[in-house]
């Protein structure tokens, strides 16, 4: 009953940002006039304002929320099927992996184009080389992860990876035009509204179906927490359930990474703030609550990104960390302690 | 009931142990014994279905272990591992709970049914008053107990135990192994365990598993003893073995 009674709240949370996220933005647009877009009337005189609002602002909120919810979920599928409290998606260099695919894409094939006005045939392709760079990382790190008995060893292994990875991309920027450089800079600065609304619907269709299916793993990924043979033993399928959890982090990581640039520590520190808010390991209620402060946290970081009231915003790989930080540092320091 | 017929167990080519013609009856705690390296482990998992036999069968009840799927044989065999645990806020509860996971549906959630099938697990192993701790907080002879109810509460006829006595003190060894003989007579289940802790496993088991040289030898401490087995397995130049006391002594 308590844990149904924080959920419905950090629903209700999210309603809220949800809600802040389309009100304010760099712009300054009245709220009432807000609401006047939203019932579908036009401000008169200020034509553009419905296109920020409808086209600007409810994309970058829904963007936010979903991108959110992945990474949350990634980090949570990730620290359990490794077994290690540090694991996510970037720190084992599995959105690297993504990054480099993006690279390829954007600094050797598409170099004149920037991600932002990327054709939709063009944008999959990013997508694509992205799902390919994390599924190619994630399935070496699946086949390390049973050669390397320290969890420590696995960890730096992924920052080993992404040196590798960013050093590739070093290699590459010096054979791409000067445009592609600077719209894969762009990228990496992580942008929850790059999405667009023209994008959306494919943005949405993948992460909803990488969520909906990290929801079927919920009974596995409980068994897991026991480790690999206690598991087997419980009648889990261990093979089968590895498969589908190299798929859904693969997709996972690879949308959000593709569509919003590389964006750090969500998927770390998210799933501890879950953990902590709800006092549980089970999957069953960690799961809803962990896509529901990843979607809080992603909204509440694009609210902060807007800050400077000069139509600038914040990048979002800026923002993250200082708020990701805080949380890690909190996991080691009570790991040390036990 | 489990039989083993003409079975030979390793990894890969190498086989450890061969042609293993053995029965475990019901009802009965039985240890196996040996020194490190001599095979304990392997038969451990092979019959775990952890490890395919290289050759000959596993049968429980009648049926062979490596024809089961994964699910029908987690209703069949229950492991407690050497390896530990960490899960932050798992309540003991909790713990015992997963031995539910093969008879629960999708989401894993747990019937009034399963809650009450837990809840009389715990009490067996006697750790009533810990259900609501969580296990980082639990001795190692609790978190041991926690996991003897874990596969209590997975209702298989079989319970397997990789060394349970290992990192505990001298009373939890011999409290631990005294529950499981019970639990084994009271519950009609085969409970068989490996140990390092001969003395105790020979004054307690019903039945003893020495593995030596590559060969088993099965039998009550009292056989074995007879047909001198057991001294082979216990005495050397530094150690007596002590027939009528069932102990052993420093030389």
């Amino acid at each position: 009953m308590k844990d149904k009674y924080k959920l419905k709240l950090l629903t209700l949370l999210m309603v809220l940002l949800s809600i802040a996220n389309v009100l304010w933005g760099s712009l300054d647009i009245p709220v009432g006039d807000v609401w006047q877009i939203l019932c579908g009337n036009e401000v008169e005189g200020h034509p553009a304002w419905s296109i920020i609002v409808l086209q600007g602002r409810v994309p970058q909120m829904l963007t936010a929320l979903l991108t959110g919810t992945a990474l949350g979920t990634c980090g949570l599928l990730l620290q359990t099927a490794f077994r290690n409290p540090l694991a996510g998606p970037s720190i084992l260099g599995i959105d690297s992996g993504a990054n480099l695919g993006v690279a390829i894409v954007l600094l050797l094939l598409g170099g004149t184009a920037s991600i932002g006005n990327l054709a939709l045939g063009g944008h999959l392709l990013v997508v694509v080389a992205a799902m390919v760079g994390a599924l190619a990382i994630m399935a070496l790190l699946m086949i390390l992860s049973r050669l390397l008995r320290s969890q420590v060893m696995l960890l730096i292994t992924g920052v080993i990876i992404s040196y590798v990875t960013g050093s590739i991309i070093q290699l590459l920027n010096y054979s791409a035009t000067e445009q592609g450089v600077h719209s894969f800079v762009i990228w990496g600065m992580g942008n929850f509204a790059s999405v667009g609304i023209e994008r959306l619907p494919v943005f949405c269709a993948l992460s909803c179906l990488g969520l909906l299916l990290a929801l079927l793993l919920i009974k596995p990924l409980d068994a897991l927490l026991l480790g690999d043979r206690y598991a087997e033993n419980l009648g889990i399928r261990i093979g089968r359930v590895r498969q589908m959890l190299l798929l859904v982090t693969g997709l996972l990581t690879a949308t959000t990474t593709a569509f919003c640039g590389p964006i750090s520590f969500i998927g770390l520190a998210v799933p501890h703030l879950a953990r902590l808010a709800l006092g549980t390991s089970y999957h069953r209620t960690l799961m809803p609550a962990t896509m529901l402060i990843g979607a809080n946290l992603a909204l509440a970081c694009n609210l902060l990104s807007t800050l400077p009231r000069d139509g600038s915003i914040i990048p979002i790989s800026v923002i993250t960390p200082l708020i990701g930080a805080p949380v890690v540092l909190h996991v080691i320091l009570k790991q040390k302690n036990n | 009931m489990i039989s083993l017929q003409n079975l030979t167990v390793g990894y890969g080519e190498k086989a450890v142990l061969s042609d293993i013609n053995q029965t475990l009856q019901a009802g009965q705690m039985v240890c196996l014994l040996g020194a490190n390296g001599a095979g304990k482990s392997t038969i451990l998992r092979t019959l775990a279905g952890f490890l395919p036999p290289l050759s000959g069968k596993v049968l429980v009840d009648g049926r062979d272990l490596n024809s089961l799927s994964v699910s029908e044989r987690s209703k069949a065999v229950s492991v407690v591992l050497t390896e530990r645990v960490e899960v932050p806020y798992m309540k003991v509860a909790d713990l015992v709970g997963m031995g539910r996971s093969p008879y629960t549906g999708f989401f894993g959630t747990l019937t009034k049914e399963d809650k009450a099938i837990v809840g009389e697990a715990i009490e067996m192993v006697g750790i009533g008053n810990l259900a609501e701790r969580t296990i980082d907080t639990l001795s190692d002879g609790e978190r041991q107990k926690a996991f003897l109810a874990k596969a209590l509460a997975q209702q298989t006829p079989i319970i397997l135990l990789d060394e349970p006595t290992a990192f505990l003190d001298f009373h939890a060894k011999v409290s631990t192994l005294r529950l499981m003989l019970k639990l084994a007579h009271e519950t009609d289940k085969t409970i068989f365990l490996s140990t390092h802790d001969v003395e105790m496993a020979i004054q307690l088991s019903d039945e003893l598993w020495i593995v030596q040289d590559g060969n088993i030898s099965t039998g009550t401490t009292a056989s074995l003893t007879e047909s001198g087995i057991l001294e082979r397995f216990l005495q050397d130049e530094g150690i007596s073995f002590d027939e009528k006391e069932l102990t052993l002594r420093i030389r």
